[in-house]
């Protein structure tokens, strides 16, 4: 698939792979990778939303005990997009952890494995309405958003926001492709904001076509849709909305 | 085991022994006789035995169950309950709960009957409890959900009788294996319960008599059966003697199926899916000159549109109700003259119950019309018409039991009592599904309730059953209870979305993967109207009433489809092989017959026919292969799949398919000059595994029994989770549970479900290994005329493979194939 122009007049280059759609937001040159990652090339950056960490031991201590894989699952693909792109630092944009007791439910062997992630690297944990503290015990900065050049990174949409990139909503778009429905997660990308898709192997998804994200992505945006092999980009008024 | 009938020695009242007053005179009173099969029940209660009756619904079967009870209830010196009743629909129980007032009230028997299921209000239930009347009705969920409370042992231990009605509804679902579970249970409470089965006319009598005996003891059950009513008549309508070539709908004759109705008191006109009832629904509003009552009646309508329906029904206020499945059992309607079936029957057994709802007089035959939709759907509609006549019913399928259904049932007995895991073990191997259940898989079942049974051991400290000092199970917290008693039951409903106007009526609950296919502004008829779709918002599908009226843009195209049974499948292969026998067919169907026997060949029994041919030219140029299995969608949808992954391998490039009950098809960019090389059973091995792991269905399945195993909620207290939610986790944590714990013991529950029930594999390894060097090919320079309906499909379904310029013209197809 070539890039398409979309109405925000926003080149979305694929890489050679198809793995990854390269544009320009805000002045920034960035990196929308399949595993749903963002990648700011210059600054050596790699932006993760919802990781929801502990989020299996949580319904696990309320009594349906989902497999306790989902941590490692998370960190397992975290780690393979590092060693990918070797980013000198990683902004975690909030609900890293399903909740405020998650530190203690962490399986120390899966602890090991941010530390080995963590090392060499500046490591910023965005707070986020679920983890509004990171377990102690962790290395990282704790921060509420943070500035870069014309961009702020924070963990939810704020009404106004200019070059924002956020977290939170776990965007999802649904595609008519050969007489079938497909259901995606997707980055969602308007003039003013950037949605990154949730990380996490348990999270869900919330529409594209909700109120909520309506309101803040305006009518026109677009969706870059995390497919089995590649990443597509497609225009609002191409998806079932 | 010996499978035959038991004969009863030890019949105490003589066979013409009247019935004790006041029942002697009651039925004196009402001109009625006793009928033999009720003094058969009768005898074998008294003798204390397990009875199995066997009758056409209309037969007095009902009171045939509850009248052993009943006398012995008449001398009132009986507290606490005797008689439990089970039946698979809460409307059902309520209805057999107003039927039995009757004699009750009559006769003045001092016998105290109550009905509880999931309505009940919770009151009452906490009474039931402690005071239980003479005779519950009840479901089988509800009845799992009585037996997980501590008092169960006491409330249970007089229990005399349990009555299961419509027992060929339970025997071969998860409904059965929960029930047959809680029956094991009851066996323990009380030792010396009868049980009693009630049942339509069933193809293997003796495996139902094991299915109900504790512990598979066919001989301690005993076989009654009621006198079988007049042979039913039933004709098919072909109006004018066509038959179009594709289509489920019966558009071509729904003005003689109108004037049907008007010519009866009241017909019951039966489709297959949703979509199909809401059509035919339309349709007949649409050519309603007369202004007859008539109705629809499908599972998607809101509830209280389903009871207006119901009791119009019950006042006799209708005239005809177009439906699903969804009144394939229950209330007894007198008043119905008719039975309508449009589509194809797809059973012979299920024919026969549908037209079993008309005329619940046994002297009278049940009248009923058949109307298939196309050629196909003729062969099988003759099929069903001449096994019912024969009197030949299709296998039931018994699926051995599912570790999902047993580890709800065990966490219910741990909310019960503390559990001796070896007693409990040789308790639930006394019901029949699970006489086979090895000690591992039923240890890993255990093991998955108390702590989630994962191979990495991290939730010891959320265990749902503690180990007591005495090496018993119980639950470890209340809140364990209290999320079985809201999780339990079998049936996981696809996630639905209710649909409503704007503000105000909820009109009923679609599928979610059907409202995830509309766009803003599409059309769609429901509950009998037309509708525009809005928006959905917080999980509900917003619809208005579109400004002007239109076709309908999208069919609702829903509701389960049930495969051609195997039975039938034989016999439409026999009808096509027998020459001779066509001469009853319509002019249509022999015509399409006879140019296929010339252009190409008729499938028989002894081989598999495939055909191939090219369509189109230059670029456009497609190459066909079309079998003729006979082995119903679901496997031929796998089939399909499979073929096409192998085609691939072999470099045909194949590019889509489509399935049908009765063949399939597969196009590709070469022509495939032998097809024998496909059709061979390693494909199952092959091909099968890579394809299942990651198929959808297989998600869909593991969501059904994660659900069930009580892995994932079905609901939390206060706030219910919409079936959306659970679809999403399911997926997740499927993909997490293959890659992490790849044996885990609800993986190996899905697989088994998944390849036994839902995609047939059974069926299809059975049919590879038939046809194995039976292959015959013809290769043809055009389509076939029975290729026809198949490559029609196209046009109408979601492919897999880029298929849209492949719309098909019909009246091209058909003047190439016939000519």
């Amino acid at each position: 698939m070539t890039g398409r122009t979309t109405q925000l007049d926003l080149e979305l280059a694929p890489t050679e792979d198809g793995r990854a759609l390269a544009f320009s937001f805000h002045g920034a040159a960035l990196l929308a990778d399949l595993s749903g990652v963002l990648v700011w090339p210059d600054r050596s950056m790699l932006v993760v939303a919802d990781l929801h960490l502990e989020k299996g031991s949580y319904f696990a201590a309320g009594g349906a005990p989902l497999p306790p894989y989902d941590t490692r699952a998370t960190l397992d693909r975290l780690g393979r997009v590092i060693d990918r792109y070797r980013p000198r630092r990683i902004v975690c944009l909030g609900d890293s952890f399903h909740d405020r007791d998650a530190g203690a439910r962490l399986d120390p062997a899966d602890a090991v494995t941010i530390a080995a992630l963590q090392r060499r690297r500046d490591w910023v944990w965005i707070v986020g309405n679920h983890d509004p503290e990171i377990p102690a015990a962790l290395g990282g900065d704790r921060v509420d958003a943070i500035g870069l050049d014309r961009l702020v990174f924070r963990h939810e949409a704020e009404d106004g926001a200019r070059g924002e990139v956020s977290g939170h909503y776990h965007p999802k778009a649904r595609v008519h492709r050969r007489r079938r429905v497909l259901r995606r997660p997707c980055f969602a990308l308007a003039d003013h904001r950037l949605i990154l898709p949730a990380f996490g192997a348990y999270t869900g998804g919330l529409d594209v076509a909700d109120p909520a994200l309506r309101r803040l992505l305006g009518p026109r945006f677009t969706a870059m849709l995390l497919g089995r092999t590649r990443i597509t980009a497609l225009a609002a008024h191409q998806l079932l909305i | 085991m010996d499978a035959r009938p038991a004969i009863v020695t030890d019949a105490r009242p003589a066979p013409d022994e009247p019935l004790p007053e006041p029942f002697a005179s009651w039925f004196a009173a009402r001109g009625w006789q006793v009928r033999s099969h009720q003094r058969a029940m009768w005898r074998a209660a008294e003798a204390g035995r397990h009875a199995l009756l066997i009758a056409p619904t209309g037969a007095g079967k009902t009171l045939a169950g509850f009248l052993p009870s009943l006398i012995a209830l008449a001398s009132g010196d009986r507290a606490g309950l005797h008689t439990l009743y089970v039946s698979p629909l809460k409307a059902l129980a309520v209805d057999i709960a107003r039927n039995l007032d009757t004699p009750i009230r009559e006769m003045g028997l001092p016998v105290r009957t109550e009905t509880r299921t999931g309505d009940t209000p919770q009151k009452k239930k906490d009474r039931q409890r402690r005071e239980p009347p003479h005779i519950l009705l009840t479901t089988p969920e509800s009845l799992s959900l009585l037996l997980s409370y501590p008092d169960a042992a006491r409330m249970f231990a007089g229990l005399d009788a349990i009555v299961i009605d419509e027992l060929h509804a339970f025997v071969p679902t998860k409904r059965g294996q929960l029930l047959s579970l809680a029956l094991a249970r009851l066996e323990r409470l009380a030792p010396r319960c009868r049980r009693v089965g009630l049942s339509a006319t069933i193809h293997d009598e003796a495996a139902f008599q094991r299915w109900l005996a504790p512990g598979g003891q066919a001989e301690t059950v005993t076989l009654v059966h009621g006198a079988a009513g007049p042979v039913p008549d039933i004709a098919i309508m072909v109006p004018d003697a066509r038959i179009p070539w594709r289509g489920h709908t019966g558009r071509h004759a729904l003005a003689q199926v109108y004037d049907a109705i008007r010519a009866h008191r009241t017909t019951l006109v039966f489709v297959n899916t949703r979509g199909v009832a809401e059509r035919v629904f339309q349709d007949l509003w649409d050519m309603n000159q007369d202004g007859l009552a008539i109705a629809l009646h499908h599972g998607s309508l809101a509830r209280e549109q389903r009871r207006k329906v119901e009791a119009a029904m019950a006042r006799g206020a209708l005239r005809a109700v177009v439906c699903t499945a969804s009144l394939d059992l229950g209330i007894d309607w007198g008043d119905v003259d008719l039975v309508i079936q449009i589509g194809a029957p797809k059973g012979a057994s299920r024919l026969l119950q549908r037209i079993g709802r008309a005329n619940h007089r046994l002297d009278e035959p049940s009248k009923a019309l058949l109307v298939p939709g196309s050629r196909f759907e003729y062969l099988e509609a003759q099929a069903a018409l001449d096994a019912v006549k024969a009197g030949e019913l299709d296998g039931e399928a018994f699926t051995p039991g599912g570790l999902d259904v047993l580890a709800q049932h065990l966490l219910g007995m741990a909310c019960a009592a503390p559990v001796d895991a070896d007693a409990l073990y040789q308790e639930v191997r006394r019901a029949p599904p699970y006489a086979a259940l090895a000690r591992a898989d039923f240890d890993d079942a255990l093991d998955f309730v108390a702590t989630g049974g994962y191979a990495l051991k991290r939730y010891d400290r959320y265990r749902r059953l503690r180990r007591r000092p005495d090496g018993r199970y119980r639950t470890s917290h209340p809140r364990v209870d209290r999320q079985y008693r809201l999780n339990a039951g079998t049936i996981v409903s696809v996630p639905l979305l209710e649909v409503r106007f704007r503000r105000g009526r909820v009109l009923g609950q679609v599928e979610e993967w059907f409202a995830q296919g509309l766009a803003p502004g599409d059309t769609f008829a429901f509950g009998g109207r037309l509708l525009e779709f809005q928006a959905l918002e917080g999980g509900a599908l917003i619809v208005s009433v579109p400004k002007r009226a239109r076709e309908p843009r999208i069919p609702v195209y829903g509701g389960s489809r049930m495969p051609l049974t195997t039975h039938l499948a034989d016999r439409v292969r026999a009808m096509l092989e027998d020459e001779t026998g066509w001469t009853r067919f319509p002019a249509d169907v022999q015509a399409w017959l006879t140019i296929q026997q010339e252009r190409s060949a008729l499938p028989d029994r002894a081989t598999l026919l495939t055909e191939t041919f090219p369509r189109g030219v230059g670029r456009d140029r497609r190459e066909y292969l079309v079998a003729y299995c006979f082995e119903g969608r679901n496997a031929h949808q796998t089939l399909g799949m499979l073929l096409t992954r192998r085609m691939e391998k072999l470099g045909f490039a194949p590019m889509g398919f489509v399935a049908t009950d009765y063949t399939f098809a597969i196009w590709s960019m070469k022509p495939v000059p032998d097809p024998a090389v496909l059709f061979t059973p390693d494909i199952l091995e092959a091909e099968l595994v890579d394809w299942m792991a990651e198929s959808a269905m297989l998600k869909r399945t593991f969501r059904d029994v994660s659900t069930i195993a009580g892995l994932i909620d079905r609901k939390h207290p206060g706030a219910e989770k919409t079936g959306r939610q659970i679809t999403f986790n399911a997926d997740l944590i499927y993909d997490v549970l293959r890659r992490y714990d790849p044996k885990h013991v609800l993986l190996r529950a899905t697989w088994l479900d998944a390849t036994g029930r839902l995609t047939d594999v059974d069926r299809l390894a059975d049919f590879l290994r038939r046809v194995a060097g039976r292959v015959r090919h013809v290769a043809l320079d055009r389509v076939s005329p029975l290729a026809v309906p198949v490559l029609l499909q196209i046009g109408v379904e979601a492919v897999h493979g880029a298929a849209d310029d492949l719309m098909l013209d019909e009246a091209a197809l058909v003047a190439e194939a016939m000519t």
